[in-house]
């Protein structure tokens, strides 16, 4: 192992790049874990179904991104049905559903990841486009093109979602029923309506996260359990429900795992986010802004 | 009156930016009938919770029998005498009613290792002595998933009363239920504390207030507004306003 | 009295199978079926009783494998002794995850115990002494008499091993440690108003269920004369865990029992016939359904069914 500042430099710039994408991979599940309290184990499974989705889109030609944002609306109803779906069957039926509503979203994951093999295979699969596969040179640093425009589409993503949650009456509607949703229904607003909205956005985000995976690199069905490691303890690290707090948290994860890929290699790197959520949990589980 | 059973002094709790306690003093005697009121919001369950455990205030000492609790886990607490009802019912649902009151008799007042046989028998009798006194004596093997809200709430009342308090907490337990209903909880009420509980009764349905307590404190914003016999209280201007509003 | 002569039946039928089949595959297959049924009993211990949902069934079981396998290298120990070892590391881990994690509300244990077979398992792919990525290969002894087959031998102990494992479940499902899980499941809030020391439960149940999946996996390195860490950490194991007992009935003991065996023959058919992933489809299909419509399990539909043709 040789300490280099470059070589860490090198790191962090990466882990920046990195650490923006796993923000906006997180931000979805900060709303549906972090806001609506959904046990949502399969989020990165529906985002690795977004992954595919556009690879099959890209199949006719059609670049990556512009993929994931078509996607997006075929994913915000998917959302919403997922939610009914789950209230219905567990949130409604009270207390007792907690153990019963994670093992559904784990059978949920297990569904789509056996799906996504039965119609893919396990073979990688990787798109194509004109940014990837290039390199752009930023002083002694080659920093690949792809990434540069996943760090773009990430913060044009939490922008936009942070903006909507605190500037439109819908988006605030959603912070309120997360914080009390009694106080909601006595103003009229239906809770549930406003849930399934949200989850239904945390979806269609996922969706476009799914694009940028795909970007990123290529994608295989078992992706996801990597993923559940990292969002979830980016989501933990921000502090339940706080927008903010995932960037700050992403970045955190993004730079630690990268000097850890740096200096240690790659078989140490899927412990870095595990191994940083349970620190989270076991010193300060409500995170750096939690609620 | 006997001595002070409850010291609570200067207690505070916030959660992020909003205060919901602030520097609440309230000092109870052993035996006392205590009533606690305040419009929706005011602190009253977030200072139960404090006193029963469930929640670790910010700020400020909670003295029980002579010894200063604040550290102490809820179940602890329960164990040095504290009992509390829960606002919104909550049974063990898999279990019948009587199974609910098992709960508190094992871990309470028996804590055997193992319950052998004897010590088995020994608590299903107390649980149906407690039934009895309360009135739910026919529903013993009823599952408490399968109650109706009175006797809901009267299964929450038996389940504190399991674990032998010296002070009851009864957290709005009429809330919702008819005239009939409210003056059933009340009887119970006025004769567990014949029995020599002390009981403070968190209520909004004035009457009952009025009929039960012999000091009532008022809560508003998390601070006491008012405190003295309900006579005094009914006629305060500013627990007239906190309630109608300004 | 009942438990015992039926538990003391079905051991007597596996040592009976022992003595006079031929064919080992039945030994393999039994092997692997009562393995589960140690594994899904441990997981309903504190997924069943107290309501907490366990991931990491891969972290306990694989580290008990380990000790066993290490133990072996390192002193050619005895299969008791790796058995005990097994249990007690296993055990261990249960209690430091539980008392890191049990504070905390049920889905933050879930994803902790993710994290933790991630971990555990990158912990063993980079310890080159228990043979790192590429595994460890050990030599069987001979097997103790009166058996002549290694396996039939291992095949009769797990035998012993699901006996006591359904056993000491048993008894905590009907002592009063129970009943304060049950009641911990029903209304956490509720029970430590009743007096129910809440954590201390919680990381009691986490600490027998680990050491039992420990125990579980202690044998498997004799078994295969190998270990390596990524069929060792398997997600199979987690998922049959968690999906036997939720499928047989998490109320009481018999169901992780009939759930094990339901989705190991289940299990055995769908790979062999059509593919290993259409097991895992099927598998996640019955747990979603079972989970949704049929929340008593197994178990519960037959009390139903029991309930309604004797009116």
């Amino acid at each position: 192992m040789v300490f280099s500042f470059d070589l860490l430099l090198e790191a962090v710039v990466f882990g920046i790049l990195l650490g923006c994408f796993y923000a906006a991979v997180s931000i979805g599940l900060s709303v549906s874990f972090g806001l609506l309290d959904v046990p949502h184990i399969a989020h990165p499974a529906i985002m690795v179904l977004g992954s595919y989705g556009t690879f099959v889109i890209c199949r006719y030609g059609f670049d990556p991104i512009v993929a994931g944002v078509v996607l997006m609306p075929v994913f915000f109803v998917l959302g919403m049905g997922v939610y009914r779906f789950y209230y219905e069957a567990f949130e409604r039926r009270g207390s007792e559903a907690g153990v019963r509503g994670i093992a559904f979203f784990f059978g949920l994951a297990l569904i789509i990841e056996v799906g996504l093999i039965l119609a893919f295979g396990v073979d990688q699969r990787s798109v194509e486009a004109v940014y990837i596969g290039k390199s752009l040179s930023i002083g002694e640093m080659r920093v690949p093109l792809r990434f540069l425009v996943a760090f773009g589409v990430a913060i044009v993503l939490m922008t936009a979602l942070t903006l909507y949650l605190s500037k439109t009456f819908t988006g605030r509607a959603i912070k309120a029923v997360a914080q009390d949703e009694a106080a909601l229904r006595l103003m009229g607003a239906n809770p549930v309506r406003i849930k399934q909205w949200a989850f239904g956005i945390a979806t269609a985000v996922a969706a476009l996260a799914g694009a940028l995976l795909i970007v990123i690199g290529p994608v295989e069905p078992g992706l996801d359990r990597v993923y559940i490691g990292r969002t979830f303890s980016v989501v933990v690290l921000a502090g339940l429900g706080s927008m903010t707090g995932t960037l700050a948290a992403g970045l955190i994860l993004g730079i630690s795992e990268s000097i850890v890929l740096m200096h240690f290699g790659a078989s140490w790197a899927p412990a870095v986010s595990f191994g940083l959520l349970l620190i989270v949990l076991g010193i300060r589980p409500q995170g750096l802004f939690g609620r | 009156m006997d001595k002070i059973l409850l010291k609570i002094e200067g207690v505070s709790k916030h959660f992020g930016g909003f205060s919901a306690l602030d520097g609440v003093s309230i000092a109870i005697a052993g035996g006392e009938r205590f009533g606690l009121i305040g419009p929706n919001g005011s602190g009253k369950t977030t200072l139960i919770n404090c006193v029963a455990g469930s929640l670790r205030h910010d700020a400020g000492s909670i003295v029980f029998d002579g010894e200063e609790v604040s550290r102490l886990p809820a179940y602890q607490r329960t164990r040095r005498g504290i009992a509390r009802s829960f606002q919104i019912p909550r049974p063990f649902a898999s279990m019948s009613v009587l199974e609910n009151l098992m709960v508190p008799l094992e871990y309470v007042v028996h804590r055997g290792l193992v319950v052998t046989g004897k010590t088995e028998a020994q608590a299903q009798d107390e649980a149906m002595a407690i039934l009895r006194d309360i009135g739910l004596a026919e529903k013993a093997v009823t599952p408490s998933n399968r109650l109706s809200q009175v006797e809901l709430r009267k299964l929450e009342l038996a389940r504190a009363m399991a674990a032998r308090p010296q002070l009851l907490i009864s957290d709005e337990a009429m809330a919702g239920l008819s005239s009939n209903e409210v003056s059933e909880v009340l009887e119970i009420l006025f004769k567990l504390n014949a029995s020599g509980i002390t009981i403070i009764m968190i209520e909004h349905i004035m009457q009952a207030v009025m009929k039960f307590s012999q000091r009532i404190v008022c809560l508003d914003a998390g601070r006491i507004i008012c405190e003295g016999t309900p006579a005094s209280i009914v006629q305060n201007p500013d627990v007239q306003r906190a309630y109608l509003g300004a | 009295m009942k438990f015992w002569v039926s538990a003391g039946i079905a051991f007597a039928l596996a040592v009976i199978a022992a003595a006079t089949l031929k064919n080992e595959y039945y030994f393999f297959a039994g092997y692997t079926v009562l393995m589960f049924v140690v594994l899904a009993t441990a997981w309903n211990i504190l997924g069943g009783y107290a309501g907490y949902v366990n991931f990491g069934t891969p972290a306990f079981f694989g580290l008990g494998a380990y000790t066993a396998a290490v133990l072996f290298k390192a002193t050619a120990a005895p299969l008791a002794l790796q058995i005990l070892a097994a249990a007690t590391m296993s055990g261990l881990l249960g209690c430091a995850a539980g008392l890191l994690t049990l504070r905390l509300r049920g889905i933050f244990f879930a994803i902790a115990t993710i994290a933790l077979v991630v971990i555990i398992e990158t912990l063993f792919n980079n310890w080159r002494y228990a043979g790192g990525a590429t595994g460890l290969q050990l030599l069987r002894p001979p097997p103790t008499a009166p058996f002549e087959s290694y396996v039939k031998m291992l095949f009769v102990l797990m035998a012993a091993l699901a006996v006591a494992a359904v056993a000491i479940a048993r008894y905590i499902e009907r002592s009063w440690i129970g009943r304060g899980l049950r009641a911990i499941r029903d209304s956490e809030e509720a029970a430590e108003c009743s007096g129910v020391p809440t954590l201390r439960l919680k990381v009691f149940a986490c600490t027998v269920s680990g050491a039992l999946m420990g125990v579980g996996g202690a044998t498997m390195p004799m078994y295969l004369s190998f270990i390596e860490p990524a069929s060792t950490f398997n997600l199979n194991y987690a998922i049959g865990a968690l999906a036997s007992p939720m499928i047989g009935g998490t109320a009481g003991y018999l169901g992780p029992v009939i759930g094990a065996i339901l989705l190991s023959t289940i299990q055995q058919v769908v790979t062999v016939t059509i593919s290993s992933e259409m097991n895992v489809m099927v598998v996640g299909v019955l747990l979603v359904v079972f989970v949704v419509a049929a929340p008593e399990g197994i178990l519960g539909l037959i009390k139903k069914w029991t309930r309604s043709s004797s009116r």
